[in-house]
């Protein structure tokens, strides 16, 4: 990469870190409890709208796994979310009314908010839908993953996005408020992902699975991004650039090996396709407030007025995160 | 005043701490209730206040010393001054001790303490410690080995990496070398060693000690070469290898043991691991409150976790050969296997031969697809809209990325043998559509790919066309245009970047002896044994196809790839022995 894409690169850095600068000023700390964050502590990251009946079971989720504290932007909901989490003593929640879409997707919120809170803290960035999965995640805690990673000079961490999905009509089985969005999105597609490199950031582009099967089956090339790097070492020069799917400076997004060998990733489960997305995605559409004009939520639309059903005689049914290493969806490295 | 167990008192502990010091007090507890006296060294970064209250926490057992700190920072002297220093208060304080272990904070001894005291009493003279010559030795990180020991390092690798880096380039480039001390050999090994109270004395008040204290000073990584070089003056008896397991993975940084290595640590006879994370509490209280007893005296035997972690330094520096994931890209020739195993493309066969796929299913046992690559639509075996791993049949999807299409069905039904029909008709045209494909890009997809077993009988794509009910200047169009891509192809196939196993047949010498051509593919893919093929697939009639070539030719458009067929009757030899009319050219 020459001097000049470098410094490009920087100013593009710059520009965003101002961006979130200039956005602080939508949020309004609703309840602040940051002064009870530790040193070390592993902090998580979300912005939510409407996600009351999620979010039992996302912190519960969560706070088994090992995070200490969450701070979470919620976008003006009206479901009673902003009160509930206003309750819960780990965490931190920050309220505001303006556009989602602005704040490019909340990427504009969470970076101001990590500038201020992250630095040097492990930092996990999901919405309330994903569910983090990495290799012993059944034996060893959060934090054992990022000793091992701090001891390794590993600054950032892929969990790529695998889209869940139950079997039958997605609005057959009522998802109830605590359970786990597991017991019923629990297929998934095994095997059918495109990759290409992103020269400019040096990521990975990933896409497939079942939205690019069923939703995008003719267009490909515009099915969603589903290479994310949620889990980062942040020091507060960093900043996401578009969602979790990467960050400045570039290395950051250096997750994989090109040399033949593998490094350790994990998967987020996307809980997207519950009985409540149908309502949802009619929502969005006509907020239009969702990436390249609500594209995405267009062709969910169209398919799903047809046919809600994205299982098929090849899906696959989850087990456990050794699953997902067997079939090459993500992998221990060399970690042991 | 209860009797104490033999030998108590005979083994002493030296041991480095520098985080995580409630672990460390109770590692040393445990220690010293087996009546081993303990000389701790804490690293100087260590902060004053959490050292206080390290020292405060021991404070009420008699056998621990604390010895003068130093700073130790990973691959410098620090590491081995600390050892010195501990060394000597252990050797003066506890003359009852007949070996000493250095251990660290991490360690964490798997077997009941009296069993290595016993071990250890039963093996008086003996000094345990890893000590290889840098020749026979692979284990060097960042490609350093003979030169850690005649270059200097004044930088540090971890902080000034680059510096570190510039300063052996330049020694390198003015050839320069240090002198080895005189009656010295280096030799590398384990940090973690047990030497018994002669060897270890004899290093430390060795007349010459300054020479080789101002000598390793400036050696990289001196702790893994300093007491492994000196012991090997003064030892009577090495046993080269260490008490302590201490796996390394390929940066040589060790690897850690969690909670779920539980039974494998167990099952290890080991003496003492490390490291051990500090937060692994099933860990500690297995083997600090309870320690089960091996109960013969066995031999460590670390085999099984050896393997575990050298399959991990495998999976991270090798990868699982066809395989492309967020975290396993492979730049092109770096794949270790373009795809996953091994599979068949046949061009043409399906065209001369009527039953082509069901017969090559019955004869191989593989499974066996159409045109995969066909323009409209993936044609799966057995017409599937969805195949392993949910892959689609979508000419889109595919050609959006074709080679993801390939190596992700190869990996998804890895342990069965794929085939699969290609034609020129697959192969977006070069020169009608330049934007699509300028490259030959599935071509060369193919060719590049070892796995790759590509049969091709040459210009078998005319027979469709001979076939057809097509008017005949369509016929010649779509002949020139498939000759001249699989001709392509072929150059493709044939350049010496190719690795895939390709075999070339025309189409006239192949029809002369199709059952030994079978045969040879066949017996390749391998799956049923070395059988003679009872049973031939159905070859298609060709009565007519010369003059339909002389037809092709006749009209200015000059078919080659099929090789010489006369215009009347069948080429000489064919199987087919059936007797044909007379056919008369008009």
């Amino acid at each position: 990469m020459g001097v000049v894409q470098s410094y490009r690169l920087r100013l593009q850095r710059k520009r965003w870190r101002i961006r979130a600068f200039r956005k602080r000023r939508e949020l309004r700390a609703i309840s602040d409890r940051t002064a009870r964050i530790r040193p070390d502590d592993i902090l998580l990251f979300s912005t939510q709208r409407n996600e009351k009946i999620r979010l039992p079971y996302f912190l519960h989720y969560y706070r088994e796994m090992g995070v200490n504290h969450f701070l979470i932007v919620d976008n003006d909901s009206d479901d009673g979310s902003l009160e509930y989490l206003m309750k819960q003593s780990d965490v931190s929640v920050w309220h505001t009314r303006k556009s989602y879409k602005r704040s490019r997707f909340g990427v504009d919120w969470l970076n101001w908010l990590q500038w201020q809170h992250a630095h040097g803290h492990w930092a996990l960035v999901v919405d309330p839908d994903e569910f983090l999965v990495y290799p012993f995640c059944d034996t060893r805690p959060l934090r054992a993953l990022t000793d091992w990673l701090d001891a390794s000079s590993i600054k950032s961490f892929s969990a790529m996005l695998l889209d869940m999905y139950p079997k039958g009509r997605i609005d057959a089985q009522p998802y109830q408020e605590g359970q786990n969005p597991l017991e019923i999105t629990s297929w998934f597609d095994s095997g059918n992902y495109m990759i290409q490199k992103n020269g400019k950031f040096g990521n990975l582009w990933i896409q497939g699975g079942p939205r690019a099967r069923v939703f995008f089956r003719d267009a490909p090339e515009k099915a969603p991004a589903l290479n994310k790097i949620p889990l980062v070492k942040w020091d507060r020069r960093y900043a996401y650039v578009s969602s979790t799917h990467m960050l400045l400076p570039r290395g950051l997004n250096l997750v994989y090996d090109e040399w033949g060998g593998e490094k350790a990733s994990g998967v987020l489960l996307h809980t997207k396709f519950l009985d409540t997305f149908t309502a949802k995605a009619q929502e969005e559409l006509d907020r239009k407030q969702h990436y390249a004009a609500s594209i995405e939520y267009k062709a969910y639309a169209e398919t799903l007025a047809r046919n809600p059903d994205l299982w098929c005689k090849w899906s696959e049914k989850y087990i456990n995160w050794r699953q997902l290493e067997i079939l090459g969806l993500m992998s221990k490295g060399n970690w042991a | 005043m209860t009797r104490r167990p033999p030998h108590w008192g005979s083994v002493g502990i030296v041991m480095l701490v520098h985080t995580a010091l409630d672990r460390a007090e109770q590692v040393a507890r445990h220690w010293h209730a087996a009546g081993c006296p303990i000389v701790i060294h804490c690293d100087k970064s260590t902060p004053r206040r959490a050292y206080e209250a390290f020292r405060e926490a021991l404070a009420d057992l008699p056998d621990i010393r604390f010895s003068q700190r130093h700073r130790c920072e990973w691959g410098t002297w620090g590491i081995v001054a600390a050892t010195q220093k501990a060394s000597e208060l252990m050797l003066v304080e506890f003359p009852k001790v007949r070996h000493v272990y250095l251990a660290s904070g991490s360690c964490l001894p798997l077997r009941p303490v009296q069993e290595l005291i016993d071990y250890l009493a039963e093996r008086p003279r003996t000094d345990f410690i890893e000590s290889a010559t840098t020749a026979d030795v692979p284990w060097t990180v960042g490609g350093l080995d003979e030169e850690r020991f005649t270059l200097r390092f004044p930088f540090s690798w971890k902080r000034q990496r680059h510096l570190f880096d510039r300063y052996v380039a330049i020694q390198r480039k003015i050839g320069f070398k240090r002198k080895i001390p005189r009656n010295i050999l280096p030799h590398m090994g384990s940090q973690w060693w047990c030497l018994t109270r002669q060897t270890l004395s004899a290093i430390l008040q060795d007349p010459e000690r300054p020479a080789y204290d101002r000598y390793f000073r400036r050696v990289w990584i001196p702790d893994e070469s300093y007491f492994q070089t000196l012991a090997r003056l003064y030892s009577t008896s090495i046993e080269s290898r260490s008490l302590t397991l201490s796996k390394f993975d390929f940066q040589g940084k060790p690897h850690i043991f969690y909670d779920d290595h539980l039974q494998l640590l167990r099952r290890s006879d080991c003496f003492v691991a490390r490291k051990i994370w500090a937060h692994a509490d099933r860990l500690y209280e297995a083997f600090l409150t309870s320690p089960e007893g091996a109960m013969s005296r066995t031999e460590p035997n670390p085999g099984k976790i050896d393997r575990i972690f050298a399959k991990a330094v495998e999976r991270r520096t090798r990868g699982r050969p066809g395989l492309y994931m967020q975290s396993r890209f492979p730049n092109e020739g770096w794949e270790n296997g373009m795809t996953g195993g091994r599979y068949s493309v046949f061009q043409g066969f399906a065209e001369l031969f009527e039953n082509f796929e069901p017969w090559l299913a019955r004869s191989t046992g593989a499974r066996v697809h159409g045109h995969l690559f066909a323009p409209d639509r993936v044609e799966y075996s057995g017409d599937q809209p969805v195949i392993n791993g949910a892959l689609s049949d979508s000419a889109a999807a595919r050609d959006y990325n074709r080679k993801a299409f390939l190596t992700n069905l190869i990996w998804n039904t890895r342990g069965e043998r794929q085939c699969f029909q290609l034609g020129p008709a697959d192969i977006p045209n070069p020169v009608a559509d330049q934007q699509e494909d300028p490259d030959m890009e599935l071509s060369w997809m193919l060719a590049r790919d070892p796995n790759a077993q590509i049969s091709i009988i040459s210009g078998a794509w005319a027979l469709p066309l001979f076939k057809s009910n097509r008017n005949f200047a369509d016929i010649r169009a779509e002949a020139a245009r498939l000759q001249k891509i699989e001709s392509e192809h072929l150059d493709v196939l044939r350049s010496p970047y190719s690795k895939a196993r390709i075999r070339i047949w025309t189409m006239a010498d192949f029809i002369e002896s199709p059952m030994e051509s079978l045969q040879t593919i066949i017996d390749e893919i391998g799956n049923k044994g070395l059988r003679r093929l009872a049973e031939a697939p159905r070859m298609t009639d060709l009565t007519g196809f010369g003059q339909f070539l002389q037809n092709l030719k006749n009209q200015g458009m000059h078919p080659y790839l099929m090789g010489d067929f006369p215009v009347v009757g069948q080429p000489v030899g064919s199987e087919n022995d059936k007797p044909r009319k007379p056919y008369l050219v008009q």
